[in-house]
């Protein structure tokens, strides 16, 4: 790429003729759009017309800047571009794209506000604001809080329908027939006599012209990619291992490194590698941030010659033991750490003279894990920095980098990738920090960071401990109050501030999963507690969701079996809002509640709004002589309009086994300031021999669209929990439930 | 010493105590075996070893002078085409992040070989040792059962 960069970029304006013979095509809904981060990179021979299509005589190109963790992005974002620009899947080619401002994640605004918040500095109600112009401003690009597929369906098919339409007037011009009279179909203007104009033919005369704005986008009955099955771009990569993660990269001249960090968090006091520098293959160690990186001419050598070096590693800056950690999450539920009121309908606080009922639960950390572990190339120059890997938030890659080197942000070129999973990880930075700062000590040599399984364990920012204290009160069959107290480490503070964004205040994932809840009880409060000196955590899929869901769903379970009432009828009668109400029927209609279950059997239900979408799951377990065992699972959710019907069921039946998984047998533990689980026998999630059948239907009453990626989460632990009551009488107040119960 | 990989012998500088996986990734540059645990727990690095489903993280390379080691790289023997089992992969649409995938498909083909229809019992033990953090467990099962058809059982 042009080192002219900057500079060519400073005189564009998105809409007007100039850089380099091409012109660019803006569609975008704001006034003053950011610059086109591909208008400096095209040919005289090629158009862009927007940030996110560039045609070329030789081809097209589809930028889909949303970051790839798995989830399926890449794919949702190319069809709802191919939909309007009439392109079929075998026509284009896709790029992550260079970070750019124009590719700020205006899905934040909505229901992810709070996850913005909690990255920048920027408070969730301005986030949250008229046309979330403040998320615009900043330039916050960024994959997140299930928020990709709002924010490209609408954006993504206008840039395909703007395209089109500048194609077709190019199209016009060349042939001298009015616009009306032309057509579009795999990717060639069709003249009324079927001569076919191809748009990489077009390309040229195309980008002379100012862009078509403002196209009317095809009603739903009219897609033939977007809501249809479709076979995911990357599908064939990933069954024949021919997919590059960030974990493949090679550069000429490459050095790999690998990192051991103080497993407390602390400092490094001191160290012995005199037996690793002796190691074959071994070029040396650097001091990072908090310990050592070797350096070797293989992977394997550098991971042999960590494991020889003698640390004096400093304590932790939490408490070291998991005792403790609890005892100061129990000692919080006081008016001086109160955090927030989430939520306080009618008097939840006075409930008294009926039956009330009282209970306590815990959630504990939990690992994010994804199977590639974190890495990173970086070469640092005098002229800049390359880092390539699989990163969530790009620009703060930049940013995150430059602090280290004392370049320019813009003198960071990130170049992202295919990402192994990362519920989470990917939103952190200590890979890119710890590479960066290896690489600015070797300055010319590419260096490959590789973490192992156990260095990534141990540095792993676990999800966020809590603890909840239900009060509740029932009468006449009915549940009549709900007070729930949730206390924990205030996730968004601990993750930006390792992002150099200092923040206080209300923290709603201390409340995430339960205030959210579309239940009318008369009196209802959801209030959360900031706990101080814990452990640093992260967001972990569903963040605060995945145990204030647990939470809210179990204890209400609790009050409606003390009401006597049916868990399912009750939760209907409380819901006022018909989107939830039909999530709930409907998974109750699948599973046939209310037929017996069988000896031994038992089932149960929970429905939790969370990320704005509506999930009810129900999960039928069965006491074995060998433990417990998921017979099946019923999952229904509404998250609006479906792009990709095929990876939505893929996605929910991977949700639940996420948080079913984690919830039966996993939790990260401290002792001597470490974490005590260093690998997957110690915290893997579900294996294919626990994982019970998953029923999925997809309802689509939702007004707007919102993401999938996480809210089905959230009822996993509750529908278990709640069925193991059904089943044996066991009442679950704690997860791992693997704790108090045995799984076949 | 000398392996063979998907049909090629290589001669291999690597000191005996490097597991195959590394050999595979850093010396001969076949990035499709992945690296996910290093200690049997993930099946990421699945291989076959003399035609069964091995864990190339778990065997030295001095262990295996003279092995015939195949690799997803050389599952379906022609390079551009697909072994039933990816065939089934595809069709079932089972990838999400698809890191261990290739691990998945070497297991599964390696279970089918032996058996070319498997119970429900048989599938859901051979393959808890190839872990998937994004939970496509049900898209396994099923694009095994629908490679077994595929191979005629």
């Amino acid at each position: 790429m042009s080192r002219l960069k900057t500079l060519s970029r400073r005189g564009f304006l998105i809409g007007t003729t100039v850089v380099s013979g091409a012109v660019v095509f803006g569609s975008y809904l704001v006034a003053r759009p950011h610059e086109n981060p591909l208008a400096d990179d095209v040919t005289a021979q090629q158009a862009t017309f927007n940030p996110w299509i560039k045609i070329g005589p030789k081809g097209i190109t589809l930028i889909t800047p949303h970051a790839d963790l798995g989830q399926g992005t890449t794919h949702m974002q190319a069809i709802l571009l191919a939909e309007e620009l009439d392109l079929e899947l075998d026509q284009f080619t896709t790029e992550f794209g260079e970070p750019a401002a124009a590719y700020y994640n205006r899905g934040f605004a909505a229901e992810g506000a709070d996850v913005v918040a909690a990255l920048t500095p920027l408070a969730a109600e301005t986030v949250r604001g008229p046309m979330g112009a403040a998320l615009k401003i900043a330039g916050i690009q960024g994959t997140g809080g299930s928020t990709a597929a709002a924010d490209s369906f609408d954006k993504l098919r206008q840039a395909g329908a703007s395209a089109r339409e500048t194609l077709k007037l190019a199209a016009s011009q060349r042939s001298n027939l009015p616009v009306e009279q032309l057509t579009t179909e795999r990717g060639a203007v069709v003249l009324p006599d079927g001569t076919r104009l191809a748009y990489t033919d077009l390309a040229t005369e195309a980008g002379a012209l100012d862009p078509v704005q403002e196209v009317a986008l095809r009603p739903a009955s009219d897609w033939r990619l977007v809501g249809q099955p479709t076979e995911r771009l990357d599908i064939l990569d990933k069954s024949t291992g021919r997919t590059v993660y960030g974990i493949d990269l090679e550069a000429e001249g490459m050095v790999h490194a690998t990192v051991v960090t103080n497993p407390r968090r602390g400092e490094m006091l001191g160290y012995d590698a005199g037996t690793a520098l002796e190691m074959p293959g071994v070029q040396g160690v650097v001091e990072v941030t908090g310990g050592l990186a070797v350096l070797a001419d293989s992977t394997w050598r550098a991971f042999k010659a960590a494991r020889a070096i003698n640390f004096d590693w400093g304590p932790a800056p939490y408490h070291a033991e998991q005792a403790d950690h609890w005892a100061e999450v129990s000692a919080s539920f006081t008016d001086a750490r109160l955090n927030a009121t989430w939520r306080d309908d009618g008097d939840a606080g006075a409930a008294s003279g009926d039956q009330v009922i009282e209970a306590e639960y815990r959630a504990p950390y939990v690992a994010h894990q994804p199977l590639e572990p974190l890495n990173a190339l970086v070469t640092v120059t005098e002229d800049g920095v390359d880092i390539a890997t699989g990163h969530q938030l790009p620009r703060f890659v930049q940013t995150v980098a430059a602090g280290i080197t004392g370049h320019d942000a813009d003198q960071v070129r990130f170049v992202n990738q295919y990402a192994g999973g990362s519920f989470g990880h990917r939103l952190e930075f200590e890979h890119i920090k710890r590479a960066c700062e290896i690489a600015n000590q070797r300055r010319g040599t590419p260096i490959k960071l590789t973490y192992t399984r156990e260095e990534d364990f141990a540095q792993d920012f676990p999800r966020h401990i809590a603890m909840a204290r239900g009060r509740g009160a029932v009468a006449n069959g009915r549940v009549r109050a709900l007070d729930l107290q949730i206390a924990g480490a205030p996730v968004f503070a601990s993750q930006g501030g390792r992002m150099g964004a200092a923040m206080s205040g209300p923290d709603n994932q201390l409340g995430a999963g339960a205030y959210s809840a579309p239940y009318a009880l008369p009196d209802f409060r959801v209030r959360g507690y900031a706990v101080p000196d814990l452990a640093p955590v992260s967001s972990w899929r569903s963040v605060g969701a995945s145990f204030g869901g647990f939470f809210l769903e179990t204890f209400l379970d609790e009050l409606i079996h003390a009401a006597g009432a049916d868990p399912v009828a009750e939760r209907l009668r409380l819901i006022t809002d018909p989107v939830a109400r039909d999530v709930l029927s409907a998974a109750a209609e699948m599973a046939g509640w209310g037929r017996g279950p069988g000896p031994n059997r038992g089932l149960g239900v929970a429905l939790v709004r969370s990320f704005g979408v509506d999930v009810a799951e129900i999960a039928e377990v069965e006491q074995t002589e060998d433990g417990l065992r998921i017979r099946k699972v019923w999952a229904v959710a509404d998250p609006g309009p479906v792009i990709d019907p095929v990876n939505i069921e893929n996605h929910i039946q991977g949700g639940v086994i996420w948080g079913m998984g984690h919830a039966m047998n996993c939790e990260v533990t401290y002792a001597d300031g470490m974490a005590q689980q260093s690998n997957f026998h110690q915290h893997a999630g579900m294996r294919l021999w626990q994982t019970p059948e998953i029923e999925v239907r997809v309802l689509q009453n939702r007004a707007s669209i919102a993401g999938i990626g996480e809210p089905p989460v959230p009822p996993a632990p509750p529908a278990l929990a709640n069925a193991i009551f059904a089943a044996t009488g066991t009442r679950l107040r704690g997860m791992p439930f693997n704790k108090t119960v045995t799984f076949a | 010493m000398k392996i063979t990989v998907n049909g090629t012998e290589h001669d291999v500088a690597a000191e005996s105590d490097t597991p195959l996986l590394w050999v595979l990734r850093d010396e001969l540059g076949m990035m499709g075996t992945k690296y996910g645990c290093g200690i049997a727990q993930c099946g990421a690095c699945t291989v076959h070893l003399d035609g069964v489903a091995a864990r190339a993280c778990q065997h030295p390379i001095g262990s295996l002078e003279g092995a015939d080691v195949v690799t997803i790289e050389g599952l379906a023997g022609d390079t551009d085409a697909l072994h039933p089992v990816q065939e089934a992969w595809v069709e079932t649409q089972v990838a999400q992040c698809g890191y261990c995938q290739a691990g998945q498909i070497m297991q599964a083909a390696s279970l089918l070989a032996g058996d070319p229809d498997p119970s429900d019992e048989t599938i859901d033990a051979t393959m808890s040792g190839n872990l998937c953090r994004c939970g496509t467990n049900l898209r396994i099962r099923q694009a095994i059962r629908l490679a077994a058809v595929k191979m005629g059982a």
